[in-house]
């Protein structure tokens, strides 16, 4: 049988039936100057295969790449060395293939992959239950605020001036169109905002990051307790996974739902996605969960199997009551992050942590003895911020034509604030080298 | 004396003085199947009439249980927590989900009495 759906015949009779000409007729409403010709000026003309390789490789190579050149951005994102075996795994046919399980009970594999997640998320946040994994860190946070709401049947939630303010963007339009309020600290550069006097009986929640978007590491301990005492819920948001080899776990600290981008462990920078959003809260909690959640149990055999759990929760059951409108997850990036993590064992991260906080010691200290340069953090993980004697973007760029990546001018994410256009965020992952922080010191030097 | 009274969401309202005690009736839990969960409202939580204020799961679905009056929570089942199953066993009885102080009793004036909800259940068919 031929697959072609439609034959000339076809769109004749169609055609016919609405009074149209030809297809060309279906967009005569379009301005002729917003249509494209047969040509499209600056372009050339269709090429063959090896061609079009050839310009694209030689635009690719105008990028300045973080595996080519020392490189010391973060800020939500980070480079960490990701072991081919995990590449090797998440390729091999029967993973690659799985997408969320829509008729799980047959793709055993998948769920049982995804439960070793969702243990490993709880045992990394310290907390009791996870999800399946959410498309990012970001949205997931954004989905923690409507959980919060839900629980606690208001509609305030005090957003951190230490969350990345991409997060914080998400958080906003989602409170447009959800219809809650999102009260907005301004940005804590410092590291010492104190949120505990906000909380009042209208508050849902409270959102904070940690290490924050400045790299400042907090213990939240207090807020928990203020938050409950409120009848609120605390969010923490880790953005740098890798942390919590080092830091005391949010659980710990009494948060009620974390959140945290899984990027670092087992997936690559990527142009920022697709990365994996973790998401675990406590038990009494669960049902409010949003995303998809596998469970453990036996047959009828008693032997053990993985089951689609609390689906009640879910869109296809429960319509427009459901918890959320997220009837997937990040499969293949939670599979890279559970073969990663599972490579690295508890030790093996733990190790990975102290390393990251190595370097980035080293490079704190190189950076904060040059001339004029000021560092704002009195802790920090792998990541810290800089305050320069001028606006860190056009130093940034000046580094950049000098073939170094030399971390993120906080006004590119900020912008029109003066209170941060001096700023300039740091990270040194296990992949910085003395090769590459010598280079950045120097040139930094130049450029001041 | 206590009066029942039943919705057309297939609750049942048994009133003693000025509380009203809230459940499912048998039709509805023959139609959930296994109960597995049921989440109650808080006490002093303030419900209005016709408010989704206590949720009912089974294997099948979740459904919301509507206050078919005002009024003010003063106790919860805390029983079907851990015995969710009393709903299927004996929804008038055991399987009570929550008792509100009601507000307005002429607001139940607009329900079924036993003999109207038997006759609606038929016609449902």
């Amino acid at each position: 049988m031929r697959y072609l759906p439609l034959t000339d015949a076809d769109r004749r009779e169609m055609l016919s039936v609405i009074g149209a000409k030809s297809v060309d007729d279906l967009f005569k409403d379009v301005p002729a100057s917003a249509r494209l010709g047969a040509k499209v000026a600056g372009l050339p003309d269709h090429q063959g295969e090896l061609e079009v390789e050839r310009a694209f490789q030689a635009f690719a190579a105008k990028n300045v790449s973080p595996g080519t050149a020392p490189f010391f951005i973060g800020a939500g994102a980070y480079r960490h060395h990701v072991p081919s075996t995990v590449d090797y795994m998440i390729q091999r046919g029967e993973f690659l293939t799985s997408y969320t399980p829509y008729q799980p009970e047959i793709t055993q594999g998948t769920l049982q992959y995804l439960f070793e997640f969702q243990t490993q998320v709880t045992l990394l946040t310290g907390m009791e239950v996870a999800n399946a994994s959410m498309y990012d860190g970001s949205t997931g946070t954004a989905e923690a605020v409507l959980m919060a709401n839900r629980i606690t049947r208001r509609h305030k939630a005090l957003i951190s001036g230490g969350l990345h303010p991409q997060y914080r963007s998400i958080i906003e339009t989602t409170a447009k169109w959800e219809g809650f309020k999102a009260v907005l600290s301004k940005a804590d550069a410092e590291g010492l905002e104190d949120l505990i006097a906000s909380v009042d009986k209208d508050t849902s929640c409270v959102v904070v990051q940690n290490p924050s978007f400045f790299g400042h590491v907090r213990d939240f301990t207090k807020l928990a307790e203020a938050c409950h005492a409120a009848g609120a819920l605390l969010i923490v948001v880790v953005t740098e996974v890798v942390s919590l080899g080092l830091l005391k776990p949010p659980g710990d600290m009494g948060a009620d739902i974390v959140v945290c981008e899984g990027q670092s462990i087992g997936n690559g920078l990527g142009f920022g996605g697709p990365y994996v959003g973790l998401f675990a809260t406590r038990d009494k909690y669960m049902r409010q969960m949003p995303g998809r959640l596998v469970g453990e149990t036996v047959d009828a055999d008693g032997k053990r199997g993985f089951v689609l759990t609390l689906s009640t929760r879910e869109q296809h059951i429960r319509r427009e009551k459901a918890t959320s409108n997220i009837c997937t997850n990040a499969g293949l990036c939670a599979l890279a992050f559970t073969v990663h993590l599972t490579l690295l064992g508890e030790a093996g991260f733990t190790r990975l942590s102290e390393l990251n906080h190595a370097k980035a010691s080293q490079l704190a200290d190189k950076v904060s003895a040059i001339a004029g340069v000021k560092l704002l953090n009195d802790s920090f993980f792998n990541e810290f911020t800089v305050k320069l004697p001028k606006p860190a973007a056009p130093v940034v760029e000046a580094l950049a034509a000098k073939g170094i990546l030399g971390g993120l001018p906080v006004s590119r994410l900020i912008p029109n604030d003066p209170s941060v256009e001096n700023l300039l965020l740091l990270a040194a992952t296990e992949t910085a080298t003395d090769m590459g922080m010598d280079p950045l010191v120097a040139a930094l030097k130049e450029v001041l | 004396m206590a009066v029942t009274k039943y919705s057309q969401e297939h609750e049942w309202i048994r009133v003693e003085g000025e509380v009203g005690t809230i459940g499912i009736t048998q039709y509805a839990q023959e139609q959930l199947g296994d109960v597995v969960f049921v989440e109650v409202p808080a006490v002093g939580r303030k419900v209005a009439k016709g408010e989704a204020c206590a949720v009912v799961e089974s294997v099948k679905a979740a459904s919301d249980i509507y206050a078919p009056a005002s009024g003010e929570v003063v106790e919860g089942n805390a029983a079907l927590a851990d015995t969710p199953g009393d709903v299927n066993a004996e929804p008038t009885g055991k399987g009570w989900f929550f008792k509100l102080k009601l507000a307005d009793k002429a607001e139940l004036d607009g329900l079924m009495d036993e003999a109207a909800y038997e006759a609606f259940v038929k016609s449902l068919g």
